[in-house]
């Protein structure tokens, strides 16, 4: 019994030992050599892997930002500056400070201002509904309302509001990954900058039809007259395919755009009430 | 009987208007004709706003290869040009013409004689189908021209026509055959010259015995020209289904009817061969049923290209008060219209009019496995699996299953227990996979 006992562990134990040896030499031969600097910004960065960088995940960014040694073209929305400053000693690079963004839902036409016209009862993606038809309100560029954005947010920082039927971004939670920039079948949504306490002007519509077919289907419908082009003295406003834009970077905020349009189109987020003769156009606060 | 082997479904027939002759249906007061009205490269337009047009002149036409003409159907003078919604749900340019009397192009034989004498050789013939703006006519409007032009190190040994019409409540290609026979096997004499072939194959489903006999009779005075009778049968139409039925051959995935050596053109399709070849006739009407049980009189109509689909419905009785969807083409396969002003175009094979209760989708519940979608699949595919991964929007997987070789005829969700929205995500997925594969190709 005794000598069974002092076999069987004997040659495990020999098994074991040469097992080990075998296993040393075998990763000596095939170790991978990994930057260290990459285990150290991944640790920094936040681990939402939610492809905001255009990269899979966290990990694949932290192996290209150490690969590439700059940060020309590579960004972490979710981090931003604060994150940049604390993985760019690492790298031993200079940081560069870049503008905070966030996702622009660019359509105003809601249950009230584009109503419906027919029903739909296909199946509720915006992307299924988009290849059938223009859309319940009979505008083609307009928003579907079936939330393939609300799906693609991992940060739940977006939701379909129940009483327009619109999307609505958080100004808190949204961290301008671009995921419901991709989601959306209609190029609705897109990255702006944050503008200064988070005041933002844009022309809420990218209808590209003539004014009259555009009016038609929606009251706040950009109808392409140029007004706002006139109105800004920063030449910030773009008219093409009787569809005004306006340029974030060349926007100084002054709202004389959203003055001068007819339809309601250009909306200001979060500025102050206007002192004077302010019937024209309401404040709206984005988390309305 | 001769059918398919893989799969396939016996949805209610509901042709409610198969005994009905086809009526002419009157000049409407205004037409508007979408400039684009096949698949492939769109048209541009050749006429102005004010201009005079006759009925038959050419109004929009491209050089492109995969590309077809549209022709005028009515006489009067061009309102306006702008953009309508049409049966893809989207606003597309059309031309809108006001209609003074009804002057024709001198061109046209207007009389009602069969000619049976075929007088121009095979480039000439599909020279004339392309100017005369021939498209299939069964709803996909695949140009005509391009299928009689067979690629190089291919041979065409035989000429399908598809009269099988397996759509429940459509009649539109049921009446030509009765009323037009003799017409279309001249046009079916036509296209086997244009293609080079000595042999032809008319499929025709046993429900429409009477169309049968009537052109079995009459087909033993056309050479090379067999009619026969197949085992009523969902998606018996659709093309891969249709030779594998007749000839026994199976189109490989992602190819076309060619490499198997044939060629499939629709009944219909084989009459406006013969108009525009034998009567210089472009293709400015068409035949077109209006039904549905709740519609008072169901009918099939000869409608002019332009005509707004609220007419049809008016000479078939109105508008029923109960009416949940209005659908461009069969129940089955057929997309539900946004508008009452939407212009009857060349691939409407029919107006499907559906009460609120038919129209109504059941309640969604969990797929249990049951596996009817995979038995009535007649591409053999796994539509609850396909629905699956193309929901959780793993394309990948999607492609691996072979969504691409989907033909979207709907059997799946039409026999599931559980009302799943199969085909939708069938859809969706085959929209995504055909994207990545163009992305694929592009780079």
């Amino acid at each position: 019994m005794n000598q069974v006992l002092i076999y069987s562990i004997i040659s495990i134990s020999s098994i074991g030992a040469l097992a080990a040896v075998i296993l040393y030499f075998v990763a000596q031969k095939f170790k991978v050599f990994e930057d260290p600097k990459i285990d150290e910004v991944a640790d920094k960065l936040p681990g939402a892997n939610c492809g905001g960088c255009g990269f899979a995940g966290c990990r694949n960014f932290a192996e290209a930002i150490v690969k590439a040694g700059n940060m020309d073209k590579l960004n972490c929305p979710v981090g931003g500056n604060a994150l940049i400053k604390e993985i760019s000693p690492i790298l031993g690079i200079e940081a560069i400070e870049r503008e905070a963004q966030i996702a622009v839902v660019r359509c105003n036409g809601s249950k009230i201002k584009a109503p419906k016209k027919v029903e739909y009862d296909g199946a509720a993606t915006c992307t299924f509904s988009h290849n059938l038809f223009a859309g319940e309100s009979g505008c083609p560029f307009g928003c579907l309302g079936l939330g393939d954005c609300v799906v693609s947010c991992k940060f739940d920082a977006i939701y379909i509001d129940d009483n327009t039927g619109l999307p609505v971004v958080s100004n808190e939670k949204c961290v301008a990954c671009g995921a419901c920039v991709k989601a959306c079948p209609r190029s609705i949504i897109e990255l702006r900058n944050k503008g200064k306490k988070d005041r933002r002007i844009f022309v809420s519509c990218i209808n590209q039809e003539k004014g009259a077919p555009a009016k038609k289907n929606c009251d706040v419908a950009c109808i392409g007259c140029g007004k706002c082009v006139k109105a800004c003295d920063y030449e910030a406003i773009i008219l093409k395919n009787n569809l005004a834009y306006i340029d974030y970077e060349k926007c100084k905020l002054c709202r004389k755009c959203v003055e001068e349009c007819p339809t309601g189109a250009i909306i200001e987020l979060n500025f102050p009430p206007r002192k004077e003769k302010s019937i024209k156009t309401e404040t709206v606060n984005s988390e309305l | 009987m001769k059918t398919f082997k893989i799969g396939g479904i016996h949805p209610e027939e509901n042709k409610l208007a198969s005994s009905k002759a086809i009526e002419m249906l009157e000049i409407p007061q205004k037409v508007c004709i979408p400039v684009t009205q096949h698949l492939g490269t769109p048209s541009t337009l050749v006429v102005e706003k004010g201009a005079f047009v006759k009925v038959g002149q050419l109004i929009a036409k491209s050089d492109a290869f995969i590309c077809a003409n549209v022709h005028s159907s009515v006489s009067g003078k061009v309102s306006k040009i702008e953009t309508v919604t049409d049966t893809s749900g989207y606003k597309k340019t059309s031309v809108i013409i006001d209609v003074e009397g009804d002057e024709w192009e001198s061109s046209i034989d207007r009389s009602s004689v069969v000619k049976k004498e075929i007088i121009l050789s095979k480039e000439e013939i599909v020279a004339k189908i392309k100017d005369m703006g021939i498209v299939g006519l069964g709803g996909a409007t695949f140009p005509t021209h391009v299928k009689l032009m067979v690629p190089q190190g291919k041979k065409a040994e035989v000429l399908i026509i598809n009269g099988v019409e397996c759509e429940p409540y459509l009649t539109s290609d049921h009446r030509v055959m009765l009323e037009k026979g003799a017409e279309m096997l001249v046009g079916i004499t036509i296209l086997m010259k244009g293609l080079g072939v000595e042999k032809a194959m008319i499929g025709i489903e046993n429900n429409k015995s009477d169309a049968i006999q009537y052109l079995q009779s009459i087909a033993s005075d056309f050479k090379g020209i067999e009619v026969h009778a197949l085992k009523v049968k969902y998606p018996q139409g659709a093309e891969k289904q249709l030779i594998k039925a007749l000839i026994n051959r199976e189109v490989p995935a992602g190819k076309l009817p060619i490499e198997v050596g044939c060629v499939v053109s629709n009944a219909g399709t084989a009459f406006a061969v013969y108009e525009a070849i034998q009567k210089n006739k472009p293709l400015f009407e068409r035949v077109v049923t209006i039904t549905g049980k709740s519609v008072k009189n169901p009918s099939n109509f000869m409608v002019r290209i332009g005509t707004s689909v609220n007419e049809l419905i008016e000479k078939a009785g109105g508008l029923p008060e109960d009416t949940g969807k209005i659908i461009s083409g069969g129940p089955m396969m057929g997309k539900a219209l946004n508008s009452l002003e939407t212009p009857v175009v060349k691939g409407t094979s029919g107006i499907l009019i559906m009460t609120k209760k038919e129209s109504k989708r059941v309640e969604i519940q969990n797929c249990i496995r049951c596996g009817k979608c995979i038995t009535v699949c007649p591409m053999g595919l796994e539509p609850y699996l396909l629905a699956q991964v193309a929901e959780n929007t793993n394309y990948e997987a999607a492609e691996k299953e072979r969504i691409m070789d989907c033909i979207e005829c709907g059997s799946c969700h039409y026999k599931c227990p559980s009302g799943r929205p199969l085909l939708d995500y069938l859809r969706i997925g085959k929209n995504k996979v055909g994207q990545n594969i163009r992305n694929r190709a592009n780079n």
